[in-house]
């Protein structure tokens, strides 16, 4: 088993159910995730897309739902439109630690040839970070964009 | 919810006040995903040293544990201090730039106003 290589964390003041609504809804994705939306119905199998919001959206990230248990497991493909090769694997794990919510987000892998760790390893955190504080605050931090 | 906050960054400061758990974060830094006896090869502290630093390090959720099969691997987590810069130093930068646009302001309005350009020149 080879060693996961981006492992991140975060203890939320929520519930599992928010945190899952929160990582799966465009609505809120937009609202801590740099306005970028996170499409799919998320059923294992489904394809999800990160785009931008408007009519001739962008996409930045897209994939498969490799697992999908709500609201305690998300597993997906993470691959980069313009070189479809560019494969690699996110995991999201929902659970409850005394009285907050513990969200661990592992990135791994990668192809060895990937420019995918660079691209995401200072995202995570501004995005992980915005999502605390917006479902903490209500509001998302500035300029959270990953990848 | 504000003590929260208040014990989540107290823990965060309070692990950063060391220059041994700082050395432990940049070996992590280098090299992510280490082992105990990995990271006690590459720092001149003994193994319960580096133990008992870890946990400090763990419960401050800058480092986070992953079992792979029996050996423990840590990994360095910069989701906190991010949250440190957004929460802490992102609010003091905006007082700054308020006061500084402020400032701008007040100047502004006793200068003796600009000529116009000649359009003709």
């Amino acid at each position: 088993m080879a060693k996961p290589m981006l492992v991140y964390t975060t203890y939320i003041r929520s519930t599992p159910k928010k945190v899952w609504d929160a990582i799966t809804q465009p609505k809120f994705t937009r609202q801590y995730w740099g306005g970028l939306a996170l499409v799919s119905d998320w059923k294992k199998g489904s394809t999800w897309d990160m785009a931008t919001a408007g009519e001739t959206p962008e996409v930045y990230t897209t994939g498969k739902v490799v697992e999908s248990t709500p609201p305690k497991r998300l597993v997906l493909s993470w691959i980069d439109p313009e070189n479809l090769k560019d494969v690699s694997r996110v995991t999201y794990e929902i659970e409850i630690v005394k009285d907050t919510v513990c969200l661990t987000v592992t990135h791994d892998q990668f192809k060895p040839s990937s420019t995918m760790p660079g691209r995401v390893n200072g995202g995570w955190p501004r995005v992980l970070s915005s999502l605390k504080s917006f479902l903490e605050t209500g509001k998302g931090l500035a300029a959270a964009k990953c990848g | 919810m504000v003590a929260y906050y208040r014990g989540q960054m107290d823990a965060v400061f309070k692990a950063l006040a060391d220059e041994s758990r700082r050395a432990l974060l940049d070996q992590l830094h280098k090299c992510n995903g280490q082992t105990l006896g990995e990271l006690c090869a590459h720092l001149d502290m003994t193994r319960q040293a580096v133990t008992k630093h870890l946990l400090l390090l763990e419960a401050a959720n800058l480092v986070v544990v992953v079992w792979r099969g029996r050996e423990k691997l840590h990994y360095l987590n910069p989701v906190p201090l991010h949250e440190i810069s957004e929460r802490w130093i992102g609010k003091y930068e905006r007082h700054r730039l308020q006061a500084l646009s402020g400032l701008k302001a007040g100047l502004e309005q006793n200068q003796p106003k600009k000529k116009q350009p000649n359009k003709k020149g």
